[in-house]
């Protein structure tokens, strides 16, 4: 690992920094949660959830350079396997959420043994395919599903065990540390990831196919890889989401879903660590704000998508690494 | 029903949507294979057409009339698109992405807050009914099948026949060498793009008086016509025509014997499968 010919810029110790940085931001929402007002807690619990989802869909789009357009189903198989499983199966929290993970890394197998089969804009196209199955597999299922009313977990969930104590998922303090829980795998696993071996391949895969390929890599075995964690991530958020808000559905599959995500990287800034969870807090703000002042909240997300690739391709966090600190990862 | 009455009844309903989709996945491939662009908001031209015509039709009870002014209006909405948006982010693939995306969020919200959530219809400018052995058929839909199937042939002589067909074939093939023979280009682009998007707008209106205008069908129209152009080939106007006759056959078949999602889930994975097992179909795009 030269870490130093990255950032030759930067003092003696890059690697401190961005560590500090990293657990210091994670560090800054734990005690947040002391001085939040009741609304914001449950806001910024609710970010915290969706940022881990865009943090796997950065690593696929900002680091390998994919561009997906079915990670709605990655979420929504997290979301189901925990849903279903708590409804049907009274699970209890931990392995509902553990159900989540493997649903979310299963899922993104399966799309990649088909979709990594194609490039370019088959691959999105692919992916766009497979997710509305997956939409259009939970509505047919309705009488399992709930279909577009969806189920309601409230009163089925049992409490979370850890260690002595069995902690009210009703609680907001309870939802909040859980939703701290999965970011910060979300964040950490990025941060491993793109500081990794690993993540230089991933990089390189993203820069020049043919030339990875040429150097003795196989280019589809890392793709595959970064979307299965991906995959992972996407399934974490989707099951907490559904043992935080109790309730599943398939608005959660549908289209938006996978482009939300997107539009969160890209406001963040693809390719950074934190970009993700900057970009999921400063637009789930707007559409708060926005929905508040008109109901044509549609408009922003769209609008924003025109913005940034008119004006602002490289997000918040990738201008600020092109202007001030070239250090962040 | 007779197994024979649902037969014909599953042919005819394929041949009329089989026919109005090859008018919007022709509006598709035009736009992919000239421009080299992925359009994803090219259902949200289909659905501006279908609103635009209840507007004309509401205000002046002429379906013709609609049947005119919706394209115009749609393509007047793309070539703005293509001026403020594409032609600055110079056609970058997945830019171009992005920003159609922002697109179809964009028009699907305008219709949203000046039209309403509402699902609403057009009546049928031409109504009588023609008796079959096993069923009477609505004759606006044979009239629809017909209308399609003409304006495709109108497509055909425009992109075959024409100086500016001539154009967009020149710079299918190669923009640059076009270009250099002094081909506008860029004009070319503007008019491609408007192009697709009124023959995806005429689509909308001819479809209003039988499925009602909502601002949410665009969806459906833009992954069925993605089938279409993947199934017949990148820039295969011939290849798109039949693949949408078939996927329309198939949806119409499926959807008279199963429910509409089976059908869809079914055909979906089908064209999963298509563009898996031609794994080099869309290479052309990568660069």
């Amino acid at each position: 690992m030269r870490e130093g010919a990255r950032a030759p810029a930067g003092p003696a110790r890059p690697d401190g920094r961005v560590w500090a940085l990293h657990l210091g931001v994670l560090g800054l929402l734990a005690l947040l949660q002391a001085v939040l007002p009741p609304f914001h807690h449950g806001m910024v619990t609710r970010i915290m959830l969706l940022a881990a989802f865009a943090a796997g869909y950065n690593l696929l789009l900002g680091y390998t350079g994919l561009m997906s357009l079915g990670h709605a189903l990655l979420f929504a198989a997290g979301l189901y396997a925990a849903g279903l499983g708590v409804y049907y199966g009274q699970l209890a929290p931990l392995p509902a959420l553990g159900a989540g993970v493997a649903a979310g890394l299963a899922a993104a197998a399966l799309v990649g043994a088909v979709a990594l089969r194609t490039t370019g804009v088959a691959f999105l196209i692919v992916t766009l395919m497979v997710a509305q199955v997956g939409f259009l597999t939970t509505l047919h299922f309705n009488r399992i599903t709930g279909g577009d009313q969806g189920l309601t977990l409230t009163g089925r969930l049992r409490p979370l065990a850890l260690g002595p104590w069995h902690l009210d998922l009703a609680l907001p303090a309870v939802k909040y540390n859980l939703a701290l829980a999965v970011l910060a795998a979300g964040l950490l696993l990025s941060l491993w990831v793109v500081r990794s071996p690993l993540g230089r391949v991933l990089r390189a895969v993203r820069e020049n196919e043919e030339r990875v390929r040429l150097l003795g890599y196989d280019p589809f075995r890392y793709k595959l890889l970064a979307l299965v964690l991906s995959g992972g991530l996407a399934g974490a958020a989707g099951a907490g989401y559904a043992l935080l808000f109790a309730y599943v559905g398939s608005a959660f599959a549908d289209v938006l879903y996978s482009i939300l995500p997107l539009l969160w990287v890209l406001v963040g800034g693809a390719g950074t660590t934190l970009g993700p969870l900057v970009g999921t807090a400063l637009m789930v703000y707007v559409v708060d704000v926005a929905s508040g002042l008109t109901t044509a909240y549609l408009f922003v997300v769209g609008g924003t998508l025109l913005l940034l690739v008119l004006w602002f391709p490289q997000g918040i966090v990738g201008t600020a690494r092109a202007r001030w600190w070239p250090w962040l990862p | 029903m007779t197994p024979a009455g649902q037969a014909v009844l599953a042919l005819l309903e394929g041949v009329v949507s089989g026919l109005v989709l090859a008018l919007t996945a022709l509006g598709l491939s035009l736009v992919f294979g000239v421009m080299r662009v992925v359009n994803v908001a090219h259902g949200d031209f289909f659905m501006l057409g279908a609103v635009f015509a209840w507007y004309v039709t509401t205000a002046t009870g002429s379906f013709p009339l609609a049947l005119l002014a919706a394209p115009l209006a749609a393509a007047a909405v793309a070539v703005a698109a293509d001026r403020l948006v594409l032609r600055p982010i110079g056609y970058a693939p997945e830019p171009t992405i992005v920003a159609t995306i922002g697109l179809l969020y964009v028009l699907q919200q305008a219709v949203l807050s000046v039209y309403g959530p509402y699902a609403r219809p057009v009546p049928e400018p031409v109504a009588f009914r023609v008796d079959l052995p096993w069923f009477g058929y609505s004759g606006y839909k044979l009239v629809v099948a017909a209308a399609a199937a003409a304006l495709l042939g109108a497509a055909w002589l425009l992109i075959t026949r024409t100086r500016l067909g001539l154009y967009m074939r020149a710079t299918q093939q190669d923009r640059e060498i076009a270009q250099a023979f002094g081909v506008p280009v860029q004009r070319v682009y503007a008019a491609a793009f408007g192009l697709g998007a009124a023959l995806a707008a005429l689509a909308g209106v001819l479809i209003v008086p039988i499925r009602q205008a909502h601002y949410l069908m665009g969806l459906d129209a833009l992954l069925l016509s993605f089938m279409a152009v993947i199934i017949g080939g990148i820039g295969s106007l011939g290849g798109t025509l039949a693949a949408a006759l078939f996927i329309g056959l198939v949806d119409g078949a499926l959807s008279v014997f199963f429910s509409p999602t089976l059908a869809r889930i079914a055909a979906s994975l089908v064209v999963v499968a298509v563009l898996v097992a031609r794994s080099g179909g869309l290479r052309e795009v990568r660069g």
